[in-house]
């Protein structure tokens, strides 16, 4: 990769995180209101940014439109065969997203913001994720 | 100014969030999605030299990790230098429910009686829930391929049907941590 792609995406996400502060999603507080079904906010935030995206995307397939290196854009589907995988492996994200108020961008997000104890739940969801490659043999898919 | 330090509607904020997917594809055709990154990190110190992290994590992941080093650094331009004065606006309900829990400082946005350097040398148990969350959130983003921003952002807009099952997964392990976990355990 280019180091002016590599900079250009340093710099999608300072704007990102920025966004992410703005936008109150990485407030615990608001993950838990979210849960309690008690405001609209996360849900517009959510909604509204799928509807983008969808709009987006439905855009790049029209068009036909090609990358900045001129490569045709082609956007994998995801198998949704694997009910098992997405339900506990979403479930189990789930209990810790709520638990600690973060998905894995807003705790980088938060650490930079000052709430630096976010590098514990940083360096557990790595090894998280390192347990998962050396056991995901052994669990149902 | 005061746009800069003020939070944003929701109507301003999830269009620009979703702008990040066809933004992304359209530099260098990479789909958005944030936890990729632990595994690209995990990759880089492969001790144990697991399949799943024997890849060419720099040429996969540089991109990715460059992006999440900018996203530390935009919440030090949003928190930090453009921070907002006041304390998140939950609504009474919301907050109602968190005194329930035994909260009573609603400053800031997380809540200082829980993650503080101080609130987890007073409560050591503390680090448990953030170690235990941590973990939690590692082990099954890579469970079902993907967190918020892979799922729920980048799924959906695709109209991946896998997004929908696995954001119908997170809900139900938030719902069970909001409703029948946290409240017994802070």
């Amino acid at each position: 990769m280019r180091a002016k792609d590599l900079i250009t995406f340093f710099i999608l996400g300072i704007f990102f995180g920025f966004i992410l502060m703005k936008a109150e999603v990485i407030s615990w507080f608001r993950i838990q209101e979210m849960f309690f079904f008690d405001s609209f906010h996360m849900y517009g935030v959510i909604g509204s940014a799928i509807a983008v995206g969808a709009l987006g995307i439905i855009w790049i397939k029209k068009s036909n439109v090609k990358d900045s290196d001129g490569n045709p854009i082609t956007i994998p589907p995801k198998d949704p065969s694997q009910v098992t995988r997405y339900i506990v492996g979403g479930s189990i994200f789930g209990l810790g997203w709520s638990l600690i108020g973060a998905c894995p961008a807003p705790m980088f997000t938060l650490v930079g913001a000052g709430a630096t104890v976010f590098v514990v739940p940083i360096l557990t969801a790595i090894l998280g994720t390192y347990v998962y490659g050396m056991v995901r043999h052994q669990i149902p898919h | 100014m005061e746009f800069l330090t003020q939070p944003w509607p929701w109507y301003i904020a999830g269009p620009i969030i979703g702008l990040m997917v066809p933004i992304m594809l359209l530099i260098s055709g990479r789909q958005f999605g944030f936890s990729e990154n632990l595994r690209h990190i995990c990759a880089s110190c492969n001790v144990a030299n697991v399949d799943f992290f024997n890849y060419d994590w720099k040429a996969k992941g540089a991109w990715n990790l460059m992006f999440s080093i900018g996203v530390i650094l935009g919440g030090f331009i949003g928190g930090v230098l453009f921070a907002n004065p006041n304390a998140v606006e939950l609504s009474a309900g919301a907050i109602d429910k968190l005194q329930g829990f035994g909260l009573t400082n609603f400053d800031g946005f997380v809540p200082v009686e829980l993650f503080t350097w101080g609130a987890l040398q007073s409560n050591p148990g503390l680090w448990a829930v953030l170690g235990v969350g941590g973990f939690l959130v590692g082990f099954g983003t890579r469970y079902a391929g993907g967190c918020t921003s892979g799922h729920a952002i980048s799924g959906l807009s695709n109209l991946q049907l896998a997004s929908l099952i696995a954001v119908i997964g997170f809900f139900i392990g938030g719902l069970l941590m909001t409703y029948l976990i946290l409240p017994n355990i802070i």
